[in-house]
């Protein structure tokens, strides 16, 4: 199993260095380090928001509204620091952290404790969170001219030799794999997503689990919101709209099943590098944007069907094996 | 209603358990074995079921009634043996095959579909066809009524939706798709476990017409009331054999009990010496809105209490509610002195009570985890602080359990699912022992396993006591409830219906019990 994971992880891994191979010959500077840092801090907001859909994803649940969130908590902090420039950075972000983890709670409330299914959840909150982004603003945008100095460049400004939008991605990347890996509520995503029946006789919450893993997507959300008005630096209903869609096809293409149970952080982010490159390479080498489209739907299709066989050798072992029980 | 007292009149009429003496069996079974891999689940087994006849097959849960449905209506195909049908050899090769020969099922939850009408249901797959080839709507309405007419059921209405209609209801639509394929050979599978007095009556009366209609109708039920009042005769199945057979009014209550547990010893229980201590485990008053009413019982320490009891006599349930895992409307469960009140199936773990569930592969083991991790998984609290895994306590925590029950695997870090069965059990096991429970509950802990593992179960239960646990040990099966059990309680309908030492208890006593028989 475990094999099996690192073995469509290396496939994914060596799909993408073809992808950047095959760009190289067309745009040669392509796969200069200073390229590829670009190209990671262009995918950083995707990865951070793919690694909150995942752990939605590994429990069997679904979250529509990330998207919607993002665009709401980014309006949030956008009008917050028009009207009061002199609020911290660092105060913004721990405020988009918790207005993100508040419309995330809301998600995994509705999911716990009326037990709706999290795709109609989602799908509610998803037209919701986007109308009270309106109500918020009155319909009104918030542009560069108003927002400061200090919130456009924060993420822009290089540790290292590397900006500090990548620098949060590698922070959160590191998170969410020591979460999956060593911590109690990162072994009991993967248990409900894999056997929830057996997780419920082995003392496992269910459904405050799934509570959790909201609040985490919502929390993500709501980071990637402040960080996406920042980088396009505008704020507006139409921010990320129907983003939710990239962030699902990410953590597909990344192998993380939708059946619940199977995925990795490694998964989840080679998965959104994977689309990164096509949408942010493929128009420099003079690609037309539907052959982009064709080739991320064609990705998708490939990783799913690359899944499912994945899956399907997992279960004739078992049945092998219940045979020679 | 009118309609209903008028089909009540009309079929008192009839002479009700009079069977037409019949010369030629329509279905006869003949030498049938089955096997599973690890279970012998019929051996050689007979069964004949005749024109206007009801025959009841009798036998304790996995005696093989289930199997033997089963190859009746060409779901499982027997290993050996003969099936004919009015005399000729015939074989089922399929569940369509055994339709063509009109045989029908009738099962405890009618299998039909709740949002088609009444009409549909009864034609589905048969449906009258107009010239263009599309479904007639109007002669299938019209048919539907006239077999409902037949049936006397005239009062279900051919346009309603099935959901509609109570359980007693779809049992007749049931019945009346049989009449529309003609079928001849009628099974019913425990029909009046879901049905109310009322409901069972007119079942019966159905069954009557049946009868009267010539059809052969095999009736499977643990209720002795009922088979005596609606069969011919009889058929016995024990551990898969056919025991026993003839006409049920030659045969006594206690005859047929007889054939049913009397059996050779062929499986040596460990020898305990048991050490029993004061109580660890007090139940009272423990009720829930629909599945058991007012349980109570004590469970002392180093002692293995017995739950005997037919399917669906609310065992399960009952130890679903001390576990934690279903909530109880009221009553009280105290653990060494002190009451409890578990809300979750990691309440009653910390408390020190674990809940081995009966399905070893859905509710058990964890496949696509490691071994390691499916120990783990109910001590996460344990082997992790403030939330973080500290994965070197939780190994040495799997390999101790793991070696304890000498399981064998390459590695800990395998996954769970390329073990073979009988290792996977152990994970499964070692798992619960990780909790260091006060109180064991083991669900039919050797259900479908073969002799070899049932033994080290026992083994295995036998050590547990003498370190001091106490077990509960839900089963249907009685020799291991005799020979397991220092107690045994035994449920009937919901309720404990007796408590007994088990000194020179027999196996008689306990299926009295839990029938509801007077001895």
């Amino acid at each position: 199993m475990k094999s099996l994971l690192k073995y469509r992880e290396i496939w994914l891994l060596a799909g993408i260095l073809v992808l950047i191979g095959l760009i190289s010959t067309r745009f040669p500077g392509f796969a200069d380090p200073a390229n590829l840092r670009q190209v990671f801090n262009d995918t950083a907001i995707l990865m951070i928001l793919a690694l909150g859909q995942m752990v939605v994803i590994l429990t069997r649940s679904i979250d529509l509204s990330m998207a919607s969130n993002l665009c709401f908590t980014g309006m949030v902090v956008a009008m917050l620091n028009a009207a009061h420039p002199a609020i911290p950075i660092p105060v913004l972000i721990v405020i988009a952290l918790a207005v993100g983890l508040v419309l995330g709670a809301i998600n995994g409330l509705l999911v716990w404790r009326l037990n709706i299914p999290s795709i109609v959840v989602t799908l509610g909150t998803l037209t919701i969170y986007r109308g009270a982004t309106f109500v918020l603003s009155g319909g009104a945008w918030v542009n560069a001219d108003r927002m400061s100095a200090d919130f456009i460049n924060f993420q822009r400004v290089a540790f290292l030799g590397i900006p500090v939008l990548s620098w949060i991605a590698l922070l959160v990347i590191a998170l969410f794999f020591l979460a999956m890996t060593r911590t109690a509520i990162g072994r009991s995503i993967y248990a409900i997503g894999v056997n929830p029946t057996a997780s419920v006789y082995a003392g496992i919450d269910v459904g405050r689990t799934k509570f959790v893993v909201f609040c985490i997507s919502g929390m993500v959300s709501g980071l990637a919101g402040y960080l996406w008005i920042s980088r396009y630096v505008i704020a507006s209903v139409e921010v990320a709209n129907g983003y939710e869609l990239n962030i699902i096809a990410a953590c597909v293409i990344g192998g993380i099943s939708i059946a619940g149970g199977i995925g990795s952080v490694g998964g989840a982010v080679l998965g959104s590098l994977f689309l990164g490159i096509i949408s942010n390479a493929l128009p420099v080498i003079n690609i037309s944007p539907f052959w982009q489209m064709a080739i991320s739907g064609g990705a998708i299709i490939l990783a799913v069907v690359l899944n499912a066989r994945g899956e399907r050798r997992q279960g004739r072992i078992i049945l092998r094996k219940a045979e020679a029980a | 209603m009118d309609t209903t007292a008028q089909r009540k009149a009309e079929t008192n009429g009839l002479t009700p358990s009079g069977p037409a003496p019949s010369a030629n069996p329509r279905l006869t079974l003949s030498g049938i074995s089955k096997s599973f891999p690890g279970v012998r689940a019929l051996h050689n087994v007979s069964l004949s079921l005749y024109p206007g006849q009801v025959t009841a097959l009798i036998g304790e849960n996995g005696a093989g009634k289930s199997t033997l449905v089963k190859i009746m209506t060409g779901i499982y195909q027997p290993d050996a043996g003969e099936i004919s049908i009015d005399g000729q050899a015939t074989a089922l090769p399929s569940a369509h095959a055994a339709f063509g020969h009109g045989i029908t099922a009738i099962h405890q939850e009618t299998v039909l579909f709740d949002d088609l009408s009444v009409a549909e249901n009864i034609f589905l797959g048969h449906a009258p066809r107009t010239r263009f080839g599309t479904i007639d709507w109007r002669t299938m309405r019209k048919n539907a009524r006239e077999v409902l007419e037949t049936m006397r059921a005239g009062h279900i209405d051919a346009d309603a939706r099935l959901k509609d209609l109570g359980i007693a209801n779809k049992h007749l639509v049931a019945v009346a798709r049989a009449m529309s394929i003609d079928a001849r050979i009628v099974i019913m599978d425990e029909p009046t476990a879901a049905l109310s007095m009322k409901e069972i009556e007119e079942l019966f009366l159905l069954i009557e017409f049946l009868k009267s209609e010539g059809k052969a109708v095999l009736f499977i039920s643990h209720k002795f009331d009922e088979i005596y009042r609606i069969a011919d005769r009889y058929t016995v199945f024990r551990d898969g054999e056919m025991v026993g057979e003839g006409l049920l009014k030659d045969a006594g209550q206690n005859e047929i009990v007889r054939m049913m547990v009397g059996r050779n010893v062929d499986h040596i229980f460990p020898h305990r010496e048991p050490s029993i201590g004061s109580a660890v485990l007090s139940v009272s008053g423990l009720s829930h809105p629909t599945e058991f009413d007012d349980i109570g019982f004590e469970l002392r320490k180093g002692e293995i209490l017995g739950f005997y009891g037919l399917v669906g006599a609310g065992r399960s349930e009952v130890m679903q509610a001390i576990s934690g895992i279903t909530r109880t409307a009221k009553g009280t469960i105290s653990l060494d002195g002190k009451t409890i009140a578990p809300k979750s199936a990691a309440d009653s773990i910390d408390a020190g009570i674990v809940y081995v569930p009966e399905e070893r592969g859905k509710q058990g083991v964890v496949i696509g985890l490691p071994i390691f991790q499916n120990v783990s998984l109910p001590s996460l609290k344990r082997t992790s602080k403030s939330g973080v895994l500290k994965l070197a306590e939780e190994f040495s925590l799997a390999r101790s359990y793991t070696e304890r029950l000498d399981l064998r695997a390459s590695s800990l870090s395998q996954d769970v699912g390329t073990l073979s069965g009988g290792n996977q059990q152990k994970v499964v096991i070692a798992k619960w022992l990780a909790t260091t429970p006060k109180v064991i509950i083991l669900d039919e802990p050797t259900k479908g396993i073969d002799i070899g593992s049932k033994a080290a179960v026992h083994g295995f239960m036998a050590e547990l006591v003498s370190q001091g646990l106490s077990v509960i040990m839900v089963s249907s099966e009685l020799p291991e409830i005799l020979g397991m059990s220092d107690r045994v309680v035994v449920m009937r309908e919901g309720r404990i219906a007796a408590t007994y030492d088990n000194k020179g208890l027999d196996a008689e006593t306990l299926v009295r019990t839990a029938a509801g028989i007077a001895a």
